[in-house]
Protein backbone atom coordinates (compact mmCIF):
# COMPACT_ATOMS: atom_id res chain seq x y z
CA UNK A 1 0.00 0.00 0.00
CA UNK A 2 2.83 1.70 0.06
CA UNK A 3 2.18 3.40 4.06
CA UNK A 4 4.41 3.43 6.41
CA UNK A 5 3.47 2.41 10.12
CA UNK A 6 5.59 3.30 13.02
CA UNK A 7 4.21 2.24 16.21
CA UNK A 8 5.71 3.21 19.83
CA UNK A 9 4.28 0.01 21.30
CA UNK A 10 3.99 -2.50 18.20
CA UNK A 11 3.34 -5.30 20.52
CA UNK A 12 0.05 -3.78 21.83
CA UNK A 13 -1.17 -3.71 17.74
CA UNK A 14 -2.59 -0.25 18.16
CA UNK A 15 -1.76 2.06 15.38
CA UNK A 16 -0.20 4.98 16.64
CA UNK A 17 1.47 6.74 14.01
CA UNK A 18 1.09 6.58 10.08
CA UNK A 19 3.69 8.29 8.05
CA UNK A 20 3.65 8.75 4.40
CA UNK A 21 3.39 11.79 1.41
CA UNK A 22 0.64 13.79 0.10
CA UNK A 23 0.60 12.24 -2.58
CA UNK A 24 0.96 8.52 -1.45
CA UNK A 25 -2.43 9.39 0.40
CA UNK A 26 -4.39 10.88 -2.20
CA UNK A 27 -3.52 8.17 -4.52
CA UNK A 28 -4.59 5.53 -2.14
CA UNK A 29 -7.85 6.95 -1.87
CA UNK A 30 -8.45 7.17 -5.20
CA UNK A 31 -7.35 3.75 -6.13
CA UNK A 32 -9.33 2.27 -3.79
CA UNK A 33 -12.46 4.25 -4.62
CA UNK A 34 -12.67 3.76 -8.61
CA UNK A 35 -16.18 4.34 -9.92
CA UNK A 36 -16.42 2.30 -13.26
CA UNK A 37 -18.94 3.47 -15.74
CA UNK A 38 -21.96 1.25 -17.32
CA UNK A 39 -20.67 0.82 -20.01
CA UNK A 40 -20.76 -2.47 -22.24
CA UNK A 41 -20.58 -2.86 -26.23
CA UNK A 42 -20.96 -6.46 -26.70
CA UNK A 43 -20.26 -10.25 -24.70
CA UNK A 44 -17.30 -8.54 -22.62
CA UNK A 45 -19.69 -6.84 -21.12
CA UNK A 46 -20.90 -10.08 -20.03
CA UNK A 47 -18.19 -11.07 -18.20
CA UNK A 48 -17.70 -7.62 -16.63
CA UNK A 49 -21.44 -7.69 -15.29
CA UNK A 50 -20.36 -11.45 -13.61
CA UNK A 51 -17.62 -9.68 -12.60
CA UNK A 52 -19.40 -6.91 -10.29
CA UNK A 53 -22.52 -9.95 -9.26
CA UNK A 54 -21.83 -11.81 -5.86
CA UNK A 55 -19.89 -14.46 -7.01
CA UNK A 56 -16.93 -12.45 -8.14
CA UNK A 57 -17.62 -8.78 -6.13
CA UNK A 58 -15.77 -5.96 -7.92
CA UNK A 59 -16.76 -4.20 -4.72
CA UNK A 60 -13.93 -5.80 -2.77
CA UNK A 61 -11.56 -3.50 -4.97
CA UNK A 62 -13.79 -0.45 -4.45
CA UNK A 63 -14.64 -0.20 -7.60
CA UNK A 64 -18.07 -1.98 -7.75
CA UNK A 65 -20.42 0.96 -7.99
CA UNK A 66 -21.12 1.34 -11.39
CA UNK A 67 -22.79 4.61 -12.49
CA UNK A 68 -25.08 5.02 -14.66
CA UNK A 69 -23.61 8.86 -16.20
CA UNK A 70 -19.95 9.68 -17.13
CA UNK A 71 -20.21 12.24 -15.16
CA UNK A 72 -20.00 10.33 -12.04
CA UNK A 73 -17.59 8.18 -13.06
CA UNK A 74 -13.87 8.00 -13.32
CA UNK A 75 -13.14 4.53 -14.95
CA UNK A 76 -14.46 3.73 -18.19
CA UNK A 77 -14.20 0.37 -18.78
CA UNK A 78 -14.58 -0.52 -22.89
CA UNK A 79 -16.08 -4.13 -22.72
CA UNK A 80 -16.46 -5.05 -26.41
CA UNK A 81 -16.31 -4.04 -30.17
CA UNK A 82 -15.92 -0.81 -30.89
CA UNK A 83 -18.06 -0.06 -34.06
CA UNK A 84 -16.68 2.80 -36.47
CA UNK A 85 -20.59 4.61 -35.64
CA UNK A 86 -20.02 4.13 -32.03
CA UNK A 87 -16.67 6.05 -31.95
CA UNK A 88 -17.91 9.39 -31.08
CA UNK A 89 -19.85 8.41 -28.97
CA UNK A 90 -17.28 6.71 -27.24
CA UNK A 91 -15.14 9.61 -27.13
CA UNK A 92 -18.11 12.26 -25.96
CA UNK A 93 -18.59 10.00 -23.01
CA UNK A 94 -14.80 9.92 -22.05
CA UNK A 95 -14.61 13.97 -22.37
CA UNK A 96 -17.55 13.76 -20.27
CA UNK A 97 -15.97 12.19 -17.20
CA UNK A 98 -13.65 14.23 -15.09
CA UNK A 99 -10.65 13.77 -14.31
CA UNK A 100 -8.91 12.42 -13.13
CA UNK A 101 -9.98 9.41 -15.17
CA UNK A 102 -8.60 6.00 -16.41
CA UNK A 103 -9.74 3.59 -19.35
CA UNK A 104 -9.27 -0.01 -19.63
CA UNK A 105 -9.49 -1.55 -22.97
CA UNK A 106 -11.34 -4.96 -22.18
CA UNK A 107 -11.05 -8.05 -24.19
CA UNK A 108 -8.95 -8.30 -27.49
CA UNK A 109 -11.96 -6.32 -29.90
CA UNK A 110 -11.35 -2.98 -27.68
CA UNK A 111 -7.85 -3.85 -27.23
CA UNK A 112 -7.25 -4.78 -31.14
CA UNK A 113 -10.39 -5.30 -33.14
CA UNK A 114 -9.62 -9.00 -33.21
CA UNK A 115 -11.09 -10.62 -35.71
CA UNK A 116 -13.15 -8.16 -37.21
CA UNK A 117 -10.66 -7.00 -39.62
CA UNK A 118 -13.47 -5.06 -41.34
CA UNK A 119 -14.98 -1.49 -43.38
CA UNK A 120 -16.99 -1.20 -40.11
CA UNK A 121 -14.71 -2.05 -36.79
CA UNK A 122 -12.21 0.41 -35.35
CA UNK A 123 -9.21 -1.89 -35.26
CA UNK A 124 -8.54 -1.12 -30.89
CA UNK A 125 -10.19 1.76 -28.73
CA UNK A 126 -6.70 3.44 -28.33
CA UNK A 127 -7.23 5.04 -31.77
CA UNK A 128 -9.36 7.66 -30.37
CA UNK A 129 -9.50 7.30 -26.26
CA UNK A 130 -5.96 6.98 -24.38
CA UNK A 131 -6.37 3.33 -22.93
CA UNK A 132 -3.95 2.40 -19.25
CA UNK A 133 -4.61 -1.24 -19.17
CA UNK A 134 -5.24 -3.56 -21.62
CA UNK A 135 -7.02 -7.14 -20.31
CA UNK A 136 -6.62 -9.60 -22.77
CA UNK A 137 -8.81 -12.53 -23.60
CA UNK A 138 -11.91 -13.15 -25.92
CA UNK A 139 -13.90 -12.66 -23.62
CA UNK A 140 -11.40 -11.98 -20.24
CA UNK A 141 -12.80 -13.94 -17.17
CA UNK A 142 -13.99 -11.84 -14.58
CA UNK A 143 -10.44 -12.81 -12.74
CA UNK A 144 -9.14 -11.44 -16.02
CA UNK A 145 -10.51 -8.23 -14.97
CA UNK A 146 -9.35 -8.00 -12.15
CA UNK A 147 -6.16 -8.28 -13.18
CA UNK A 148 -6.82 -5.25 -15.11
CA UNK A 149 -7.86 -3.16 -11.95
CA UNK A 150 -5.12 -4.35 -9.76
CA UNK A 151 -2.52 -3.20 -12.42
CA UNK A 152 -4.43 -0.19 -13.18
CA UNK A 153 -4.62 0.49 -9.13
CA UNK A 154 -0.70 0.15 -9.34
CA UNK A 155 -0.30 2.77 -11.92
CA UNK A 156 -2.23 5.17 -9.99
CA UNK A 157 -0.27 4.56 -6.94
CA UNK A 158 2.53 5.84 -9.36
CA UNK A 159 0.79 9.09 -10.46
CA UNK A 160 2.21 12.56 -9.11
CA UNK A 161 -0.76 14.52 -7.93
CA UNK A 162 1.00 17.70 -6.69
CA UNK A 163 4.02 17.59 -9.21
CA UNK A 164 4.17 17.46 -12.73
CA UNK A 165 3.46 14.50 -14.46
CA UNK A 166 6.89 12.61 -16.22
CA UNK A 167 6.15 12.06 -19.25
CA UNK A 168 6.19 8.48 -19.73
CA UNK A 169 3.23 8.18 -16.73
CA UNK A 170 1.24 10.84 -18.67
CA UNK A 171 -2.32 9.68 -20.08
CA UNK B 1 -43.28 -29.08 -57.82
CA UNK B 2 -44.21 -27.83 -54.73
CA UNK B 3 -48.17 -27.66 -54.37
CA UNK B 4 -47.59 -23.48 -53.82
CA UNK B 5 -45.13 -23.36 -56.40
CA UNK B 6 -47.72 -24.74 -58.68
CA UNK B 7 -50.05 -22.49 -58.04
CA UNK B 8 -48.04 -19.73 -58.63
CA UNK B 9 -47.12 -20.83 -61.56
CA UNK B 10 -50.93 -21.33 -62.64
CA UNK B 11 -51.52 -17.51 -61.12
CA UNK B 12 -48.45 -16.16 -62.55
CA UNK B 13 -47.41 -18.04 -66.41
CA UNK B 14 -45.23 -15.22 -67.51
CA UNK B 15 -43.98 -13.69 -64.10
CA UNK B 16 -42.73 -17.29 -62.53
CA UNK B 17 -38.90 -18.28 -63.36
CA UNK B 18 -38.24 -20.85 -61.06
CA UNK B 19 -38.87 -23.17 -57.93
CA UNK B 20 -36.83 -25.18 -55.53
CA UNK B 21 -37.42 -26.74 -53.00
CA UNK B 22 -34.83 -28.09 -50.67
CA UNK B 23 -35.07 -29.80 -47.09
CA UNK B 24 -38.52 -28.76 -47.04
CA UNK B 25 -38.08 -24.82 -47.73
CA UNK B 26 -39.59 -23.25 -50.69
CA UNK B 27 -37.72 -20.88 -53.26
CA UNK B 28 -39.73 -18.94 -55.92
CA UNK B 29 -37.69 -16.89 -58.21
CA UNK B 30 -40.29 -14.46 -60.36
CA UNK B 31 -39.46 -11.83 -62.37
CA UNK B 32 -39.19 -8.44 -60.47
CA UNK B 33 -41.73 -7.46 -62.80
CA UNK B 34 -44.19 -9.69 -61.44
CA UNK B 35 -43.14 -9.36 -57.74
CA UNK B 36 -45.88 -6.71 -56.61
CA UNK B 37 -48.58 -9.30 -57.85
CA UNK B 38 -47.13 -12.44 -56.34
CA UNK B 39 -46.90 -10.89 -52.91
CA UNK B 40 -49.93 -9.38 -52.75
CA UNK B 41 -51.31 -12.78 -53.80
CA UNK B 42 -48.88 -15.18 -51.07
CA UNK B 43 -50.39 -12.10 -48.33
CA UNK B 44 -54.57 -12.39 -49.44
CA UNK B 45 -55.42 -15.81 -51.11
CA UNK B 46 -56.86 -17.97 -48.23
CA UNK B 47 -55.03 -20.59 -49.15
CA UNK B 48 -51.79 -19.55 -48.56
CA UNK B 49 -51.90 -16.51 -46.12
CA UNK B 50 -48.39 -15.43 -45.89
CA UNK B 51 -49.26 -12.40 -42.92
CA UNK B 52 -46.23 -12.60 -41.29
CA UNK B 53 -42.59 -10.55 -43.28
CA UNK B 54 -39.82 -12.75 -41.81
CA UNK B 55 -36.86 -11.29 -43.53
CA UNK B 56 -35.54 -9.82 -46.61
CA UNK B 57 -32.01 -9.87 -47.62
CA UNK B 58 -29.87 -9.91 -50.90
CA UNK B 59 -27.08 -11.92 -52.50
CA UNK B 60 -24.27 -10.93 -55.22
CA UNK B 61 -23.49 -13.20 -57.77
CA UNK B 62 -20.74 -10.85 -59.34
CA UNK B 63 -19.94 -12.99 -62.61
CA UNK B 64 -23.99 -13.07 -63.21
CA UNK B 65 -25.26 -10.70 -66.02
CA UNK B 66 -28.01 -10.14 -63.29
CA UNK B 67 -26.28 -9.75 -60.44
CA UNK B 68 -28.26 -9.35 -57.60
CA UNK B 69 -31.17 -11.42 -55.79
CA UNK B 70 -33.34 -9.70 -53.43
CA UNK B 71 -34.96 -12.54 -51.00
CA UNK B 72 -38.59 -12.18 -48.99
CA UNK B 73 -38.85 -14.84 -46.36
CA UNK B 74 -42.92 -14.56 -45.91
CA UNK B 75 -44.54 -17.20 -43.66
CA UNK B 76 -47.98 -17.95 -42.45
CA UNK B 77 -48.98 -17.88 -38.74
CA UNK B 78 -52.10 -19.53 -39.12
CA UNK B 79 -50.67 -22.21 -41.50
CA UNK B 80 -47.68 -22.81 -40.51
CA UNK B 81 -45.59 -22.63 -43.80
CA UNK B 82 -43.07 -20.54 -45.36
CA UNK B 83 -42.21 -19.50 -48.36
CA UNK B 84 -38.85 -17.57 -50.21
CA UNK B 85 -39.80 -15.26 -52.80
CA UNK B 86 -36.45 -14.19 -55.00
CA UNK B 87 -35.90 -11.77 -57.89
CA UNK B 88 -32.94 -10.83 -60.14
CA UNK B 89 -31.69 -7.84 -61.31
CA UNK B 90 -29.25 -6.20 -63.21
CA UNK B 91 -26.41 -4.08 -61.72
CA UNK B 92 -27.61 -1.12 -64.33
CA UNK B 93 -31.19 -1.96 -63.62
CA UNK B 94 -30.91 -1.70 -59.89
CA UNK B 95 -34.25 -1.70 -58.88
CA UNK B 96 -37.16 -3.32 -57.45
CA UNK B 97 -40.43 -2.92 -55.79
CA UNK B 98 -41.04 -2.84 -52.33
CA UNK B 99 -43.12 -4.79 -50.59
CA UNK B 100 -44.06 -2.38 -47.44
CA UNK B 101 -47.26 -2.06 -48.78
CA UNK B 102 -48.19 -5.23 -48.20
CA UNK B 103 -46.28 -6.34 -45.58
CA UNK B 104 -45.26 -2.81 -43.37
CA UNK B 105 -42.00 -5.06 -41.17
CA UNK B 106 -40.33 -5.49 -44.63
CA UNK B 107 -39.70 -1.32 -44.13
CA UNK B 108 -36.51 -1.46 -41.99
CA UNK B 109 -35.41 -4.74 -43.75
CA UNK B 110 -35.57 -3.34 -47.05
CA UNK B 111 -33.72 0.11 -45.73
CA UNK B 112 -30.83 -2.36 -44.98
CA UNK B 113 -30.96 -4.27 -48.19
CA UNK B 114 -31.00 -1.17 -49.58
CA UNK B 115 -27.61 0.24 -46.76
CA UNK B 116 -25.80 -2.77 -47.40
CA UNK B 117 -26.28 -3.66 -51.33
CA UNK B 118 -27.28 -0.68 -52.82
CA UNK B 119 -30.35 -2.24 -54.08
CA UNK B 120 -33.26 0.80 -54.41
CA UNK B 121 -36.89 -0.59 -53.78
CA UNK B 122 -39.27 1.17 -55.50
CA UNK B 123 -42.30 3.29 -53.86
CA UNK B 124 -40.46 2.58 -50.30
CA UNK B 125 -42.18 4.92 -47.94
CA UNK B 126 -38.67 6.07 -46.22
CA UNK B 127 -35.79 4.67 -47.84
CA UNK B 128 -32.60 5.83 -46.05
CA UNK B 129 -29.18 4.11 -44.87
CA UNK B 130 -30.32 2.44 -41.33
CA UNK B 131 -26.74 0.89 -40.19
CA UNK B 132 -24.09 3.30 -42.00
CA UNK B 133 -24.48 7.19 -41.69
CA UNK B 134 -26.20 8.97 -43.81
CA UNK B 135 -23.41 10.99 -45.03
CA UNK B 136 -21.20 7.55 -45.77
CA UNK B 137 -19.85 7.74 -49.28
CA UNK B 138 -17.69 5.02 -49.92
CA UNK B 139 -20.19 2.75 -51.61
CA UNK B 140 -22.69 -0.66 -50.39
CA UNK B 141 -20.38 -2.87 -48.05
CA UNK B 142 -21.85 -6.18 -48.62
CA UNK B 143 -21.47 -6.22 -52.63
CA UNK B 144 -18.21 -8.43 -53.58
CA UNK B 145 -16.34 -5.80 -54.62
CA UNK B 146 -16.09 -3.83 -51.76
CA UNK B 147 -12.87 -4.38 -50.17
CA UNK B 148 -13.06 -6.30 -46.87
CA UNK B 149 -11.39 -3.04 -44.85
CA UNK B 150 -13.29 -0.71 -45.99
CA UNK B 151 -11.66 2.72 -47.76
CA UNK B 152 -10.29 4.13 -44.79
CA UNK B 153 -13.73 5.16 -43.01
CA UNK B 154 -12.57 2.84 -40.08
CA UNK B 155 -9.66 4.59 -39.52
CA UNK B 156 -11.01 8.15 -40.15
CA UNK B 157 -11.65 10.21 -36.54
CA UNK B 158 -12.47 13.01 -37.57
CA UNK B 159 -13.96 14.09 -34.63
CA UNK B 160 -10.95 14.26 -32.48
CA UNK B 161 -10.28 17.69 -34.07
CA UNK B 162 -13.40 19.19 -32.53
CA UNK B 163 -13.33 21.81 -30.55
CA UNK B 164 -15.33 20.54 -26.79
Amino acid sequence: MGLIQLGRHQKDGDIDVITTTIERAVNWARKGSLWPMTFGLACCAIEMIAAVSSRYDMDRYGAGVFRASPRQSDLMIVAGTVCRRMAPVIRKIYDQMPEPKYVIAMGSCATSGNIYDSYSVVQGVDRFVPVDIYVPGCPPTPEALFDGILKLQERIMQKRVFTTQPEQVKA
Amino acid sequence: MHALAERIKREFPDGFVDAVEWRGDLAVTVRPSAVHAVAMFLRHDPEIDCDYMVHVSSVDWPDDEERFEVVWEVASIRKRHRIRLKTRVSEAECQVDSLTDVWYGANFMEREVYDMMGIRFRNHPDLRRILMPDDYTEGYPLRKDFPLQGKGWRDTFEFLNEKV
